[in-house]
């Protein structure tokens, strides 16, 4: 989901680049007061993960491929805030070394894939988690769920961005970009329950670095 | 199991980069969207190339270079984003 320079007009590209320098300057300050030693590693590792894990695309329906965004393992395992600190880590390597993703975009993939990703997951996961009572199944449906809904929104925002950008019609953009990532999103919610079920199996206590 | 953790998990990571070539080479979704719908022309070139395409330059064999760009992606985030977590974290215990 990495639009590339060109797709986007000047005011989105301006508007989004706002919004995820501001969303940085804020999480750099939340991080800063509430994170340990413990999370470091954890941080460094979801990183490395997140990038290698988004270049394995797996085929969909009709020649299309979808990719792991991350974001949702990053916010049930850390926190939404550190989310975007993680995700905007990724997708800067990627834009800058790797050529994925425009420079003048790069603000809009991060509220994409980073910001709405990591906060709608979050947030979904927490609601699904507290249903359960905490138990392990609603650890596993709500994180299977956040990560569905993570892609479904950052891919229906990313459709707003392109129509407000004139290029494409909200008519045609949303049902196109929204219909697709419906089934990208199992494959996201799939991959984040695995890597979680891993997690509970090897280091149940990792699951308990959640700082912001 | 009393190894790094953190180790296991760069590991895998690094195991990923490696099989990063069976990945599908179909467009992904967006890609396909502006494809269906003729604006995929409108994506202008990038202002300068380093490893475009998750293809380490200078290498001919297509697997191999992407498993170096691949493996070069990896450690390079593993180490930025580890250096950023521990400035934030020694400011916050200093």
């Amino acid at each position: 989901m990495h639009i590339p320079d060109g797709f986007l007009s000047a005011p989105v590209a301006v508007a989004t680049g706002v919004v995820a320098v501001a969303a940085i300057a804020v999480a750099v300050k939340v991080t800063n007061k509430k994170m340990g030693e413990k999370q470091v590693p954890m941080m460094g590792v979801l990183a490395a993960f997140i990038f290698a894990a988004q270049m394995l695309n797996f085929p969909v329906a009709g020649g299309t491929s979808g990719h792991f965004i991350g974001a949702a393992l990053a916010a049930i395992l850390l926190g939404p805030w550190t989310t975007v600190l993680i995700l905007s880590s990724v997708l800067v390597v990627q834009c800058l070394v790797f050529q994925d993703g425009g420079l003048l975009a790069l603000g809009a993939n991060i509220t994409n894939m980073g910001i709405i990703a990591g906060f709608s997951s979050y947030y979904i996961y927490k609601g699904i988690d507290a249903l359960f009572q905490h138990k392990k199944a609603g650890t596993l449906v709500g994180a299977g769920v956040g990560a569905w809904f993570s892609v479904v929104l950052a891919s229906l925002v990313c459709a707003a961005e392109l129509s407000i950008s004139g290029t494409s019609p909200w008519a045609i953009a949303v049902p196109a970009m929204g219909g697709v990532h419906i089934l990208i999103g199992v494959g996201e919610g799939l991959i984040t329950v695995a890597v979680l079920s891993l997690i509970m199996a090897a280091r149940a206590d990792l699951l308990k670095l959640q700082v912001a | 199991m009393k190894s790094k953790w953190w180790i296991i998990g760069l590991s895998i990571a690094l195991l990923l980069a490696v099989i990063s070539p069976i990945a599908s080479k179909f467009p992904d979704g967006l890609d396909r969207f502006a494809e269906d719908n003729n604006f995929v022309d409108k994506a202008s070139e990038p202002a300068f190339m380093v490893v475009p395409d998750y293809s380490f330059p200078g290498i001919d064999n297509e697997a191999t270079a992407t498993i170096v760009a691949g493996l070069l992606g990896t450690l390079l985030l593993f180490g930025f984003v580890f250096g950023l977590a521990s400035m934030l974290k020694s400011k916050h215990e200093a």
